[in-house]
């Protein structure tokens, strides 16, 4: 990290307060009374000021100081929360985004805009005595005046490591006026267990003069999570500001009365302070137990910051680069040790088998990161569309804890707004027209996440008013996509929405009814081999579910033989294998199988592949699933599992559809991954997904 | 192979790979030679067109095999102990692509003399002029720099 840009780093950490700051405010339109959001909220901003003014970020931080100015009257109780001042908070908050990542494009007259509105929604909620307030609010407080403070300052154990130094933050201190400082020394170990990377002491400082709490809170910005800090005006407490000894912390009792002067070096300042102390048999049990329950009730809200790293993603991607050479590595050992009696070798084989298989989880796992973080962005959304478009509407959010690989989450983004966006504009209806349909007229849009099978389906629900079949029909056959008169399923038409530029809004509205997005979802789930369901029930909404695989990666393969060549299946795709009937052997033969009733058609990978050679006596059907739709290929032998290291497919090969990768085998030959949807996208089955149903239905 | 043409149009003379495809005598730029490997074992892609029928493994990268015989209508002879497989990158729409292609011997690495160059002959060659860079004398041999962009694609 220490190579690093710092302005890279504030960036990073500026992006999550920012995110952290939009979700409290969103939790704040709830629950307006809840102080500990507002605390939230105010601690986020009060750091973004300060780290800004740090990385030379002059206007985030004069801008976010005006802002947490006025959210402070909110943190006080002066004002109540609103939905307007929530709205307005929401703007200021996209305002410092703007002003981090592209300040020169940002005008200012827009912030003072916000600051005047968030100033008139202030000063309007405060008494009407108040006059309006001051761009420093901070003055009628009486802390202000007060003789001078009472600090107490009690670090986390692991700050040195970060690379706090309390000393200079005592040195900050001094500046704002005439310190004694009295360090805690009841946690100090013995010599023999001190860690001198690990910080025991804390300190009781008594500053006098007329700093205000806010100065004296801001030379600790920077650590402020990791550490108790209490502050005490000088007139609250007994007067005897020249007798620390009164501050209470037992343990401080005798050997360091004098203030402890500037000290070269942190380490060395500890062990220093450390010898002098060690007589004094220390009771440390007790005050060292305290102070771990106030850090931890201080510190409540991050437990686990410590146990966790920034790692770049480029580097996740080049680990599991790395592992899939391995994994491919080691299918070849494993090959030729299966070839050799050398049972040292296939226990070496053996073992470097399964190692890799938990690497390659472990790597995989890294990778998955849950889709909540995701599904939070899009609440924001909501709200401003719901407020634009005058559409009360409730945001729900199922199934945040399920993971996906980074890069399907990262890609999912913009599919998910175009699908939400359709379903807040064209999918509920304005109030009034479900009022009259008996609905509530508030909407609700339910995002949800879940595991089945090797997938994971995400699904957009709305409870509007469902797709028009013959609208979405009309439209279609008018811009030429179908001939009027073919028969098609309502799945089929809903296909349409998918094409490029198609849209059924009879007005175009600033955020949909060009028909651009559509086509951007279905390009980018299918980038994802994933593919988009719909289901719809008029009057009562649409569900628009996304079937996407786990990662893109690895997967678990089928592997197959076609004449001399060797296939991979995704399992995920696979139902069940069985052995082609006798009537399916002759090629002129029926070319569907009768599956518990079901008539399944299939494939014969043998004539699609111009495979040589003899056909297997025992041919076998692997029946796959795409969507709703199942049908069967039939191959020569089935092989046996494989975990499929996908590579993709050179650009020279762009024109070969069938196939979406390659992977390499035990051997170290490429096989081809078969993509089912595109065999059957490919017009290669018979039948089209409904088609097939309709067969099923007849049968 | 952008580099090789203008050094060739600045006159400079240029490393080049040698390789004998069919009774043709070929030269690429010595810089967008990866590596130059034996034959190993291939994977047909049904459904590619002909001269990209197969794919290769080349150091865990899945690479398409090209064989561009094909394209010059050249009779496809089996591989022979001379064949080699010449790993060559290329710069297809702004990205680097790893392609193998197929060579009945591959000679030395040597530099021509560009002075010897001469455009493409309108007549007297079957094959189309687009997938000639030029053609230059080496020795007492006609050597055709092809470009295998358009050759390729």
């Amino acid at each position: 990290m220490t190579d690093h840009d710092p302005r890279e780093v504030f960036l990073a950490e500026a992006n999550e307060l920012l995110d952290r700051l939009e979700t409290t405010l969103l939790d704040l339109g709830d629950r307006p009374d809840d102080s500990a959001l507002i605390d939230t909220a105010f601690r986020a901003l009060h750091t973004i000021k300060g780290s800004g003014a740090m990385f030379g970020f002059d206007r985030v931080a004069a801008f976010t100081h005006d802002f947490e100015t006025a959210f402070d009257l909110v943190r006080r109780g002066e004002v109540p929360t609103s939905a307007a001042l929530v709205n307005v908070s929401l703007s200021a908050k996209d305002y410092i985004r703007t002003l981090i990542e592209d300040p020169d494009a940002t005008a200012p007259v827009i912030g003072e805009a916000i600051l005047a509105e968030l100033e008139r929604l202030v000063s309007r909620a405060k008494a009407p005595p108040e006059p309006a307030y001051a761009p420093e609010p901070e003055a009628p407080d009486p802390e202000a005046t007060a003789a001078g403070w009472r600090i107490g300052i009690a670090f986390a154990p692991e700050v040195l490591r970060n690379g706090t130094n309390p000393l200079a933050l005592l040195d900050e201190l001094r500046d704002l006026g005439p310190c004694t400082v009295v360090p805690r020394l009841g946690n100090l170990p013995d010599l023999a267990a001190l860690d001198p990377e690990s910080l025991a002491l804390g300190w009781d400082v008594t500053l006098r003069g007329s700093a205000t709490r806010e100065a004296i809170e801001d030379v600790f910005l920077f650590v402020r999570d990791d550490m108790v800090l209490t502050l005490t005006p000088l007139d609250d407490i007994a007067p005897a500001p020249d007798a620390p000894v009164a501050v209470p912390v037992p343990a401080v009792a005798a050997p360091v009365a004098e203030p402890v002067a500037p000290v070269p070096a942190q380490v060395s300042a500890q062990v220093s302070a450390q010898v002098p102390a060690k007589p004094s048999a220390n009771p440390p049990a007790k005050p060292a137990a305290s102070e771990a329950e106030r850090r931890g009730s201080a510190r409540g809200t991050e437990p686990r910051a410590a146990s966790t790293m920034r790692v770049e993603a480029e580097r996740l991607d080049e680990l599991l680069d790395r592992v899939g050479e391995l994994v491919i590595a080691q299918a070849r050992l494993s090959q030729l040790a299966g070839h050799h009696a050398d049972a040292g070798l296939q226990t070496i084989a053996e073992e470097i088998e399964r190692l890799s298989a938990q690497l390659r989880d472990t790597t995989m796992s890294i990778r998955m990161v849950p889709i909540g973080a995701l599904f939070s962005r899009f609440r924001r959304l909501v709200h401003d569309l719901s407020g634009d478009l005058g559409k009360p509407v409730t945001f729900v959010t199922e199934g945040e804890e399920t993971e996906l690989d980074k890069t399907v989450i990262e890609r999912l983004a913009d599919p998910l707004v175009h699908l939400i966006r359709n379903a807040i504009d064209h999918g509920i209806e304005d109030p009034a027209r479900r009022g009259t349909s008996g609905k509530d007229a508030t909407g609700r849009i339910l995002l949800a996440a879940e595991h089945v099978g090797g997938q994971v389906h995400v699904t957009v629900r709305d409870d509007g008013a469902g797709l028009d079949v013959a609208r979405i029909r009309a439209k279609a056959e008018e811009r030429g996509l179908v001939a009027p008169g073919t028969p098609l399923t309502d799945q089929q038409v809903y296909q349409f929405l998918f094409a490029p530029g198609f849209s059924t809004a009879q007005q175009i509205s600033a955020l949909s009814g060009r028909g651009v997005g559509m086509d951007v979802v279905k390009k980018t789930i299918e980038a994802l081999r994933g593919s988009i369901d719909i289901t719809t029930e008029p009057g009562a909404g649409t569900a628009i579910v996304l079937r996407l695989p786990l990662t893109l990666a690895i997967i678990e393969g089928l592997l197959i033989r076609v004449g001399d060549g060797r296939y991979v299946l995704p399992l995920a795709a696979v139902e069940e294998c069985v052995e082609l009937p006798e009537s399916g052997r002759s090629e002129r033969g029926r070319d569907f199988l009768n599956i518990r009733g079901d008539l399944v058609p299939f494939l014969r990978l043998r004539s699609l592949f111009e495979a040589a050679g003899e056909p297997d006596p025992y041919q076998k059907v692997i029946i796959v699933s795409v969507g709703e739709a199942w049908f069967g290929l039939v191959a020569d032998q089935i092989l046996g599992n494989h975990q499929t290291v996908i590579k993709s497919l050179s650009k020279l090969h762009a024109d070969v559809t069938t196939f979406s990768g390659a992977t390499i085998l035990g051997d170290g030959t490429a096989a081809l991954i078969i993509d089912p949807a595109q065999l059957m996208a490919g017009g290669q089955i018979g039948a089209a997904p409904d088609g097939l149903r309709d067969y099923r239905e007849v049968a | 192979m952008t580099d090789f043409v203008e050094a060739i149009e600045q006159g400079h003379a240029l490393q080049v790979v040698m390789m004998r495809i069919g009774p043709e005598t070929f030269a690429l730029g010595a810089g967008m030679v990866r590596e130059i490997i034996d034959p190993i074992p291939t994977t047909r892609v049904a459904g590619a067109r002909p001269h990209l029928g197969h794919v290769v493994n080349v150091r865990g990268n899945v690479v398409p095999l090209a064989d561009i015989r094909e394209r010059f209508g050249m009779p496809l002879a089996a591989a022979t102990p001379d064949t080699r497989f010449v790993v060559i990158e290329l710069d297809l729409d702004g990205d680097p692509t790893l392609v193998a292609l197929v060579a009945d011997k591959v000679f030395e690495v040597t530099a021509v003399a560009l002075v010897s160059r001469q455009p493409a002959p309108k007549i007297g060659t079957a094959w189309r002029p687009e997938y000639i860079r030029s053609i230059v004398k080496s020795g007492d041999d006609f050597v055709i720099i092809p470009d295998m962009q358009a050759i390729l694609n």
